[in-house]
């Protein structure tokens, strides 16, 4: 039995293979303007995706708020930017490749990983840094299988992701205004990327990633706040030492390495107690709730920090 | 001396307050119709809270802007002072208000940690808290009964504006257009009353306030 529900696309609604395919040649056409309109329904792949764990008991947020309302500074610094300045980032083909302290290093073809049937969906709680939720239905595979296909090495302690740099494509990256150095990096402990929750999704709402949401691959740690989600990766990277991560090179006394939600650690602006509930249509409908402890996922992660002091390593 | 006067109907001319003031609620009263028709995207509570903090900051800046303005033009622009003021100030009410009603909920425990914690919202409140006495003594009887005293007063604004200059600033994540477009504005206003605010504060007795 379903527990929860979300618009499927109708089958009519899903752009046509060929059509998908035939883009580039009618850009060639230049049937310019068509295209960009084309380009921008067609992006979307239905995915052969199944439900996974974890996932108990949460309503999504409308899909339009998830796809409208992005924190992705490489599209540019507000919510919408990344929805309207992304229509020219082409995501595929696309190589995501794991080295590093790996046994065997991968190059994987994340358009052929699009097409697997391993795509298991995980409904995941959201928390943003900035004091706000959404409910996810991600579509993705456990970062723990990619790994253990890459055989991290036994002095292997941390792992590294990197984002692509494409400023022709991706506006932001050439603003002179965020103070962000590109690539995009983030990194988790080893163990915190073997978690089972630890996701590297291709799709949300049983779809290819949309552009603004970190197409074509992206990193989901349901525990951390969303800034550790890091966008269209293209490296990974497994090392013995903690890598440098972007939010924290900016501002260290305000984003630390762990960036665990945690309700009892606020941020120097902002309280983290509670979040703003996204997904009121209306301004004084809008909802707040009280933040929990790993984002709820204590059961699942609590572990991984025990004997640590959280508000020193925050 | 004649723009004004062949510009606008004798009515408004005579009782520019009357229209003027309700013409400055508008921004107020379309963002809450646009809240609540749910166009204000995904994250409307926030949006609101910010542009009425803006709205305050816009006030505040063609409040301090009049003055040197005036010299460049040939009709009354000082006399708008007050209007814009106690426009800044309310939308600084409405903006703190909100912060506590809407987005925080009446959560007071929250509300108290920000106070004392967060330099931000210490900063946006000591802001607010000076505008509050130029608020209440932006009327004539206050102006006669302070006398020298009120212009002495009135010198809270620079201190207002310049906390709610930093206040918007760090209220982003990191160095952006739209608080760098500000902040220069705000340079530019003061830079243009340098000559002004030196005499002000030169001037005998200044030592205080």
């Amino acid at each position: 039995m379903a527990i929860f529900r979300y618009p499927r696309p109708a089958p009519s609604d899903i752009t046509p293979k060929d059509v998908y395919l035939s883009r580039r040649e009618m850009l060639g056409a230049g049937a310019l303007s068509l295209t960009a309109m084309l380009a921008g329904t067609a992006s979307a792949e239905a995915l052969k995706t199944h439900p996974g764990p974890y996932s108990g008991g949460l309503t999504p947020t409308p899909e339009e708020f998830v796809t409208g309302y992005n924190n992705f500074y490489e599209f540019g610094m507000e919510k919408d930017d990344p929805v309207s300045h992304s229509s020219d980032f082409h995501p595929l083909p696309w190589t995501l490749e794991i080295s590093g302290m790996v046994k065997k290093p991968q190059r994987l073809d994340v358009g052929a990983l699009l097409k697997s049937a391993d795509i298991e969906e995980r409904i995941y709680r959201m928390r943003c840094v900035e004091a706000w939720s959404m409910i996810i239905p991600w579509d993705g595979i456990p970062l723990a299988k990619l790994l253990q296909a890459a055989e991290p090495e036994s002095g292997a302690k941390y792992v590294a992701f990197e984002s692509i740099v494409r400023p022709s494509e991706m506006p932001g990256q050439s603003s002179a205004f965020s103070g962000i150095s590109w690539p995009y990096v983030e990194g988790l402990r080893l163990d915190e990327a073997m978690n089972p929750l630890t996701l590297l999704a291709v799709g949300i709402y049983g779809e290819s990633l949309p552009n603004q949401n970190g197409a074509p691959i992206r990193l989901v740690v349901p525990w951390k706040y969303g800034f550790k989600g890091i966008k269209s990766i293209q490296r990974i990277r497994v090392m013995d030492k903690q890598p440098p991560t972007t939010w924290n090179r900016l501002a260290p006394n305000e984003y630390g390495f762990y960036a665990n939600v945690n309700p009892q650690v606020d941020h120097p602006r902002w309280s983290q107690a509670s979040e703003r509930v996204i997904g009121s249509k209306t301004l004084f409908g809008t909802k707040r709730q009280p933040t929990l402890m790993f984002n709820g996922y204590g059961e699942q992660v609590a572990g991984l920090y025990r004997g640590m002091n959280l508000h020193d390593n925050f | 001396m004649t723009i004004s006067r062949s510009a606008a109907p004798a009515f408004v001319r005579r009782h520019w307050s009357i229209v003027l003031y309700p013409l400055g609620l508008l921004p107020a009263v379309w963002l809450v119709w646009e809240g609540q028709n749910g166009n204000l995207g995904a994250d409307p509570v926030n949006v609101f809270e910010r542009s009425l903090g803006l709205w305050a900051f816009r006030f505040l800046l063609v409040c301090l802007a009049l003055a040197p303005l005036q010299r460049v033009v040939s009709f009354n622009l000082v006399r708008f002072r007050r209007l814009t003021g106690l426009l800044a100030f309310f939308y600084a009410v409405l903006h703190l208000a909100a912060y506590v009603v809407l987005d925080l909920q009446f959560d007071v425990g929250i509300f108290w940690r920000d106070l004392t914690h967060r330099t931000f919202i210490i900063l946006g409140m000591a802001a607010l808290t000076l505008l509050l006495p130029l608020a209440l003594t932006s009327n004539r009887f206050s102006m006669k009964r302070l006398k020298r005293g009120w212009k002495r007063l009135h010198r809270l604004v620079y201190g207002a504006a310049i906390l709610a200059g930093i206040h918007f600033f760090l209220s982003f994540k990191t160095l952006n257009g739209t608080s760098a477009l500000y902040l220069s504005l705000l340079a530019l206003v003061l830079l243009a009353r340098a000559p002004m605010i030196w005499i002000s504060f030169r001037r005998k007795g200044a030592g205080r306030l």
